[in-house]
């Protein structure tokens, strides 16, 4: 009897985890079919040679002075680029957060929560691609795309942090008279000020890394530079771009992990 | 002192404000927003959208799926030397330093270059079409992945393993029944985060040429057609709102 | 078989001594208990004996080998033979029951067999029975975060049963169990002990559990062994001199206080 009693848990205990399984791997291979792709093609020897001469064509990079001042100067545009349009994101999404926090009643909150997650759910390079059509192709239309979808993330970021903060401080100077606008800049925002800069300084880090890649639609910076190499077939200009690009990001990451080490260490 | 590195930035950035008013400018772009509505919902172009939308979600999950089989054994070695030699001594040091030093290298370069970088080489090894936006995320998380589950694994409790060890077992099963059973959940739960990222990937590696719901906006804005591009859109942000949810549903049933 | 340990000395690695010239034989088929205050010494013996820490003086013979001068393989070999209840339990505590115990013969599968049994366990009936010998059957196919510290025990001894080793090793086995309990684990694992004619040594902070159920008791104290002798020789007297120091009398199932 005590064996009967046990083999049914059994069976319960594997029938979940194995139809979950046999669902995933269902769906996995068959996503593989659908593409036609068969895993073991890309490892044919042919495959693999043409991989190899492709990459071949890369090397050397080319290190010419004036080939690399160009490259410093797409550098500059890409951190330009990435640092205006935080900014600017920065300074609008202060005013966004109002509504988003809901202080402007719940039908503003609606409106404008919904309007940041339109503005985050498009990706950064579908927004660059439409401002390329707005004003051209350049880094103007790279700065436009970036901001607005900065002002997405950070307004609905900078909202939920006001809403986090006591009312208390814009209350009070409300009592005495100031107008709703100016007790939240004189009361509120001192006290939510560095949680902001965080989350905006946070934000271009990410920002700098997709400044780089908005050119490939038009939108200045490296990106643009890179596009431009490798549809002109000229792959060793094309690695020194790729290079720059990695340097950069590896670099800002130093930085930031260094920078938020210090802030951890006068905090603690 | 603001406007002093206020003013390079703007003359790198080349904003001119302006831009967005010249006539020739507004003109394309009121002409391009004002086909949005109405989306167009024309049935060939419609099933052309639902084949487009197959396609990215069958991107997502075959990149993904690459992307574990390079990820796990890259992982392991991560994690291996540094999980097995907390479970118990090895002998091989100065190999396992080193193997797990090229390891780290090449997670780096897999993860600093974005995927979509990786998509417009591969479109040109490749051909345009889905291939190369898959293995573009199989590249990179699979060296995403690779890291966080190295880090999952260092992070985990060593006591169940080493007592496994103790009983005779080898390094792997001890591994396997020892240290894997606790970090299971959070694995599983990071790769299925990681699914949903893949998909709005896919649609932007389309750009570049890599198939899907990315190539055919890309095609629709340079024709300026501006109801196919609503349409586009809107079925975008619903598939995330889809693969958000899935996403939900299955980490849920992790626990 | 069984073990022989002569003059072993053993030192951390900050130059703390933890055990001095313990000499202890042991031969198949015995059952053997130590006790001692706390931080004694006891487990670091147990640990020696399971081959975790290397002595720093003197030999140690387990079941006629030095584990030491072995071959990787064949250390693996010697461990597979020994079995050691931890007093926490090392079990992953979202692994089922069962696999927790199949665990156990890690060391005598192949790898292939291992993993197939992650999927699907390849022996039920054998965990099963382990169980059933410590009241706990009903939970074969449960989680370890659903038992109880007891019960979690228990599991742990299930698994060292199930792995069926010449050597069977106990740190404090029954610290989280009642009276009822702890006497039933014990004597599953002495009825284990003989009908393998393997060897057992527990070490026990109850000084009655110890008396009632081993023939042979070992007092330990501050790293070395203060007598060795039939349980019937232990005298109230040697016992006081043992815990000397520990405050409120003799260690008992009944006033655990003092763990």
């Amino acid at each position: 009897m005590s064996a009967q009693i046990s083999i049914q848990p059994a069976r319960q205990f594997c029938l979940k985890c194995l139809l979950m399984l046999l669902i995933i791997s269902g769906l996995t291979i068959s996503s593989f079919i659908y593409l036609s792709l068969n895993p073991a093609d890309l490892f044919t020897f042919q495959a693999m040679k043409n991989m190899a001469e492709f990459i071949g064509r890369f090397f050397p990079p080319d290190l010419s002075a004036d080939f690399l001042e160009k490259i410093w100067q797409g550098i500059l545009q890409t951190l330009a680029i990435s640092a205006l349009a935080t900014l600017i994101a920065a300074v609008i999404s202060i005013l966004i957060s109002l509504p988003v926090s809901g202080r402007f009643g719940p039908i503003a909150k609606w409106l404008s929560r919904f309007f940041c997650n339109f503005l985050r759910s498009v990706p950064e390079l579908v927004w660059a691609a439409l401002m390329v059509l707005a004003v051209g192709l350049g880094p103007f239309a790279g700065t436009l795309a970036l901001t607005l979808h900065t002002m997405g993330v950070l307004g609905r970021l900078f909202g939920e942090t006001l809403e986090n903060n006591p009312i208390a401080s814009s209350n009070a100077l409300v009592l005495s008279g100031s107008g709703r606008v100016a007790s939240f800049l004189y009361g509120t925002l001192p006290s939510i000020a560095p949680q902001l800069l965080s989350y905006s300084l946070y934000r271009w880090e990410m920002n700098i890394r997709m400044a780089t890649i908005l050119g490939f639609v038009g939108a200045g910076g490296l990106g643009q530079m890179l596009y431009y190499e490798l549809s002109l077939l000229r792959e060793a200009q094309a690695s020194t771009v790729i290079i720059a690009m990695l340097l950069l990001v590896v670099l800002v990451d130093a930085i930031s992990a260094k920078l938020r080490r210090i802030q951890m260490h006068n905090l603690g | 002192m603001a406007i002093c590195i206020l003013w390079p930035m703007l003359q790198l950035a080349q904003f001119e404000p302006m831009l967005l008013i010249d006539p020739n400018n507004t003109k394309v772009m009121g002409d391009f927003l004002v086909q949005f509505i109405p989306p167009n919902i024309q049935l060939e172009f419609l099933s052309l959208v639902l084949k487009a939308t197959v396609e990215t979600l069958a991107m997502a999950t075959a990149g993904i799926a690459l992307a574990m089989i390079i990820a796990v054994p890259l992982g392991l070695i991560i994690s291996y030397s540094l999980s097995i030699s907390r479970i118990g001594p090895t002998s091989d040091h100065q190999l396992a330093q080193f193997v797990r030093f090229i390891a780290r290298t090449l997670m780096l370069v897999l993860r600093g270059i974005p995927e979509i970088v990786w998509a417009l080489l591969l479109v040109r090894v490749f051909g345009l079409g889905p291939i190369a936006g898959v293995l573009a995320i199989a590249i990179t998380y699979g060296g995403m992945l690779a890291k966080v589950y190295s880090e999952i694994l260092e992070s985990g409790n060593t006591l169940p393993a080493r007592a496994l060890i103790l009983s005779g077992s080898g390094r792997v099963a001890s591994f396997l029944y020892g240290l894997l059973p606790n970090s299971a959940q959070e694995l599983a739960s990071y790769t299925i985060y990681r699914w949903e990222c893949a998909v709005r990937a896919s649609v932007v590696m389309g750009f570049v040429g890599a198939g899907g719901l990315g190539q055919l906006m890309d095609q629709s804005m340079k024709m300026l057609n501006g109801g196919e591009v609503s349409t586009i859109l809107i079925v975008f942000l619903g598939l995330v709102l889809l693969a958000d949810y899935i996403s939900l549903v299955i980490r849920k049933q992790l626990v | 078989m069984g073990f022989s340990l002569q003059q072993l000395s053993f030192e951390h690695s900050n130059g703390t001594p933890a055990l001095s010239q313990v000499s202890l034989v042991a031969s198949a088929g015995e059952c053997i208990a130590i006790i001692g205050p706390s931080g004694s010494g006891k487990t670091t013996l147990l640990n020696i004996l399971a081959t975790a820490l290397k002595p720093t003086h003197g030999n140690a013979e387990i079941l006629e080998a030095n584990p030491w001068n072995l071959s990787k393989a064949s250390l693996r070999k010697l461990r597979s033979a020994i079995g050691l209840v931890h007093q926490a339990p090392p079990i992953p505590l979202r692994q089922r029951v069962i696999t927790a115990i199949l665990a156990g013969r890690l060391g005598q599968w192949p790898l292939w067999k291992s993993i197939l049994s992650l999927i699907y366990p390849v022996d039920i009936p054998g965990p099963q029975s382990c169980l059933e010998r410590l009241d706990l059957s009903d939970k074969l196919f449960d989680r370890c975060d659903c038992l109880s510290g007891g019960q979690l025990q228990r599991v742990g001894v299930a698994r060292v049963m199930y792995q069926e080793p010449q050597l069977i090793l106990a740190d404090e086995p029954v610290s989280a169990m009642d009276p009822v309990l702890s006497d039933l684990t014990i004597s599953v694992l002495i009825a284990e002990t003989k009908k393998r004619n393997a060897t057992l040594v527990s070490s026990l902070h109850a000084v009655d559990i110890a008396l009632r159920w081993f023939p042979r008791i070992v007092g330990i104290r501050d790293g070395q062994v203060m007598f060795d002798l039939p349980a019937s020789q232990v005298s109230e007297v040697i016992l006081k001199d043992l815990y000397a120091s520990e405050l409120g009398g003799l260690p008992t199932q009944l006033n655990k206080a003092t763990l």
